[in-house]
């Protein structure tokens, strides 16, 4: 996919350029609120990844001029501010998803990938389907190989969310943000008991497994080892 | 002259100046007004008595011809204080009367007529002004009738003189009270200056004076007192986090340099450097960690999560909050449970969850696993949700090894860890953001004996309106 960094720190940019790129992503970089607008306005890019404080025209403004002229592209905001209502003023103007700095690549990675494909798909599908496990979202229902999986509402809402980004990382902050709504953090990997209880119910018994852990950067849902 | 100066600026002196303007102009208006309305007066009350006068002697006139009219002015004409009179034939010349000599062409033209005079009478041989009516007889005959216009003038004099005197009086008396109001309002002023001087130089527990007379300098005062104790208490938090951060943070900080710079000396396979680039992340991800918790006590304590405040039930947070830690309650071999009533409350909510998660977070890591209860039950942490009159409680009990009394006082202090905590994960700064989020809320955490065990409340106050609890 392609992106636009608007990032003035030109080590930081560089460093997600080259990242991205050996993730197999084009980036462009811009180096202040007014080219980036610029860019962003004709570019033709899959995500935004744009820093909240930028020389000449601040980030979050950047983004509400964006969705003034009906551009829809996607928007990651990074800041150095990591609070709550930080966070909800990014959101509100027009920012898709929120990361706070200092983070870690491979978090922002997975937050990018899962905007670029949340915004080419189609409204979201009511069953989901990975290999042999079937998840309906209107009979709140599971099936793995045909047999029904009881699970727990937020087992159900965790495994809804791996499902829909199937085939995609998806990080501990991430599932506490979008799963549980929290924004803080937890000191302890809570998160990590919930995937085992998870992974205890549907892939227990099976030979092959759908639900993996990414080492160092979270969870993933797919068919097929990796 | 400078002392002048200042008190010539005063907003006090200028709205004395500006109060003077209005007052001159106010008394010199209503002077006018009086004194035009009296002249108007006056020549309304001539005009009327020589009108009647005019009447009746012509009335004489066509009566007893011009004989009886000559002598009846003759008559009139030597009264003390009398109007004035004069009757002359068509060619002008006087037949009788009381006028010397007249301004001329008065006689020509029939009407009122203002003009100057002489009287007839030798004494006095000023010139007057008159207000006088030249009246036409049958047969050619002029007569005039006026009267003097010398008591209006003088009357008009005195209202005058009244005038100049009340509006000199105005501005001298307005000065004076002008000055003296603004010298004890700067007198005050330069009291409560001088003493913001001596804070501002560095001395922030300095207070300003406050007079005692509940007046508005005193309010101001007052308010800056509040201001000023405010701003204290937040220096002096900046001041315990930046000894804090430097203390706590430097440590891991000279950890990690050490271990990068004992690996660029000894390290010789790519494995090694691997090994420990890996732990120096983890590290600096401890360290982030830490930076994060400690900026979010320094906001709930700067009291700047007052804006994101929402009304909701704590009994949802702590369902929640036991709903996400109860798993890793049972992995480590602990039953979790939750006991929650409704407690409407207004606060900020991610705060809120955050403070119950980290009591939780650690009850897990305190509780004593071994320990099983009589009926060989797992041991239980026990999360509550109530409200007690006009509070409301969150609260989480444990079996752990508690906190002694002496020191309960001191855990919520930031990096404060007891001895027998060392050896756990940890970052010594959950009862601090605990404690702070509770005090955001006007609320505070208290710590007790949960025999054995510690029981930490979060006490909140309680929402007034919502729920019926």
């Amino acid at each position: 996919m392609r992106l636009l960094i608007v990032e003035d720190d030109r080590d930081a940019a560089d460093y997600l350029v080259k990242a991205l790129g050996e993730a197999g992503h084009i980036a462009d970089r811009a180096p202040d609120g007014v080219e980036g607008l610029a860019l962003a306005l004709d570019g033709g890019y899959d995500v935004l990844v744009v820093d909240r404080m930028l020389p000449r025209l601040d980030g979050l403004a950047l983004i509400g001029t964006l969705r003034a002229k009906s551009v829809t592209t996607p928007a990651l905001i990074l800041s150095a501010l990591g609070q709550v209502d930080d966070r909800i003023k990014g959101l509100r103007a027009g920012g898709d998803d929120y990361l706070a700095k200092p983070y870690s690549f491979a978090e922002l990675l997975a937050r990018v990938e899962v905007l670029a494909r949340r915004r080419g798909g189609p409204a979201e599908p009511t069953a989901y389907r990975v290999g042999d496990l079937d998840l309906d979202r209107l009979s709140h229902s599971v099936m793995r190989g045909g047999k029904t999986v009881s699970l727990q509402p937020r087992e159900f809402r965790l495994l809804e969310f791996l499902m829909k980004n199937a085939g995609q990382v998806v990080t501990r902050t991430m599932l506490l943000e979008n799963v549980w709504d929290y924004h803080f953090d937890p000191q302890t990997n809570v998160i990590d008991v919930h995937i085992s209880r998870l992974r205890s119910k549907i892939d227990k018994g099976f030979p092959q497994s759908l639900l993996h852990t990414v080492r160092g950067v979270g969870y993933m849902v797919r068919e097929g080892a990796r | 002259m400078k002392a002048l100066g200042r008190l010539l600026r005063t907003t006090a002196f200028r709205m004395t100046l500006v109060y003077l303007v209005v007052f001159a102009v106010f008394a010199a208006f209503l002077l006018g007004y009086f004194a035009f309305n009296t002249r108007h007066l006056i020549t309304e009350q001539i005009t009327s008595t020589v009108d009647v006068e005019i009447l009746g002697l012509a009335e004489q006139y066509r009566q007893g011809g011009v004989r009886r009219l000559v002598f009846i002015i003759d008559q009139r004409a030597r009264r003390p204080g009398s109007s004035l009179y004069l009757v002359t034939t068509p060619t002008g010349d006087g037949l009788a009367g009381n006028v010397g000599t007249l301004a001329t062409g008065v006689l020509d033209t029939p009407g009122w007529t203002e003009t100057t005079y002489r009287r007839l009478e030798e004494a006095d041989t000023a010139v007057h002004h008159a207000l006088a009516r030249v009246f036409l007889l049958p047969g050619g005959f002029r007569l005039l009738v006026g009267r003097d216009l010398d008591e209006r003038e003088r009357l008009f004099e005195i209202i005058a003189r009244a005038g100049r005197w009340s509006v000199a009086m105005v501005i001298v008396l307005g000065i004076g009270g002008g000055i003296f109001v603004s010298r004890r309002v700067l007198r005050r002023v330069d009291a409560l200056t001088n003493t913001a001087h001596t804070i501002m130089a560095g001395n922030l527990s300095g207070r300003l004076p406050v007079g005692g007379s509940g007046d508005e300098l005193d309010r101001l005062a007052d308010n800056f007192n509040a201001m000023l104790a405010r701003i204290e208490a937040l220096m002096h938090g900046l001041k315990e986090v930046s000894d804090n951060v430097a203390h706590d943070l430097k440590t891991p900080l000279t950890r990690l340099r050490n271990r990068c710079e004992e690996a660029l000396r000894s390290a010789k396979e790519p494995a090694d450097y691997r090994s420990v680039l890996e732990a120096t992340i983890a590290e600096s991800e401890e360290l982030i960690r830490t930076f994060n918790a400690l900026l979010m006590i320094a906001r709930a304590e700067s009291g700047e999560a007052r804006d994101d405040m929402t009304e909701f039930d704590a009994a949802e947070i702590a369902r929640g909050i036991a709903e996400l830690y109860e798993p890793l309650a049972e992995d480590t071999g602990l039953s979790l449970r939750v006991e929650a009533e409704a407690a409407p409350v207004k606060a900020n909510r991610e705060l809120v969850s955050q403070a119950l998660a980290n009591l939780v977070d650690n009850a897990i890591k305190y509780a004593r696993v071994e320990v099983r209860s009589a009926n060989g039950k797992p041991s239980e942490i026990l999360v509550t949700a109530k409200s007690v009159n006009d509070r409301i409680q969150l609260a989480v009990s444990d079996n752990g090894p508690g906190i002694p009394e002496g020191d309960r006082g001191r855990v919520v202090e930031r990096f404060v860890r007891l001895e027998q905590s060392r050896s756990r994960p940890g970052s010594g700064l959950g009862l601090s953001l605990a404690s702070a989020v509770a005090r955001l809320h006007g609320g505070e955490l208290q710590l007790s004996d949960n025999a054995p065990g510690l029981r930490a409340v979060i006490e909140l106050p309680r929402a007034p309106a919502a729920g019926t609890g």
